[in-house]
């Protein structure tokens, strides 16, 4: 799992039948210090994360397939939390940082 | 799964039969703001995209899932058009440096 900064909202018509009616948000990994990489993945969300939120990202297809109840499918990367805080090496970060 | 930009399509009339009827297309993925990022690769294409097109294509043993018979060699797919992207996405400001 990754922690990441959901940075957007996407919208696609044109889909494959796995992927109806799901939320669908473009995330940013994220690294020590809270910088963004650069680099977008799609995600699913199950939990009702929003734009800006801190978001924990599991990027595998068995872990998605558990999590979305629908079977197999070309889908691995979820949205599975929120992330209120992290604490590493006596620093705590708060997602809350507006 | 991630995001990039339909650059081109893939000719291959010899192919493993899992493949036949199946269109393939390069893609080069790019970031929020459509810049190249990585490496650009051939994928299976499950939503009769066009060149010049937004998509989103999943990688690794779960693009081989996208076709009805999942017993097929494909390492990326095609799995979404991109309409369009909202949010901060517009504004590349926020973004750390060194991509």
């Amino acid at each position: 799992m990754r922690i990441g900064r959901v940075v957007g909202n996407v919208i696609a018509t044109v889909k494959h039948p796995a992927l109806f009616a799901q939320r669908l948000l473009l995330v940013e990994d994220e690294n020590a210090e809270g910088a963004l990489s650069g680099k977008p993945r799609l995600a699913l969300d199950v939990v009702d994360a929003g734009e800006g939120d801190r978001v924990l990202v599991v990027d595998e297809g068995n872990a998605a397939a558990q999590v979305l109840a629908r079977g197999r499918g070309p889908v691995r990367t979820v949205i599975v939390g929120v992330v209120d805080e992290v604490e590493s090496e006596g620093s705590a970060s708060r997602a809350a940082r507006s | 799964m991630e995001y990039g930009e339909v650059i081109g399509t893939v000719v291959a009339t010899r192919k493993v039969p899992a493949w036949n009827g199946e269109r393939l297309l390069r893609i080069q993925p790019v970031d929020a703001q459509g810049v190249p990022v990585g490496n650009k690769l051939v994928a299976l294409d499950l939503t009769s995209a066009a060149p010049g097109q937004r998509v989103f294509f999943v990688r690794g043993r779960e693009a081989a899932q996208a076709l009805a018979d999942a017993f097929n060699p494909a390492d990326a797919a095609i799995v979404a058009q991109v309409d369009r992207l909202e949010g901060a996405v517009t504004e590349p400001a926020h973004r750390a440096a060194g991509r």
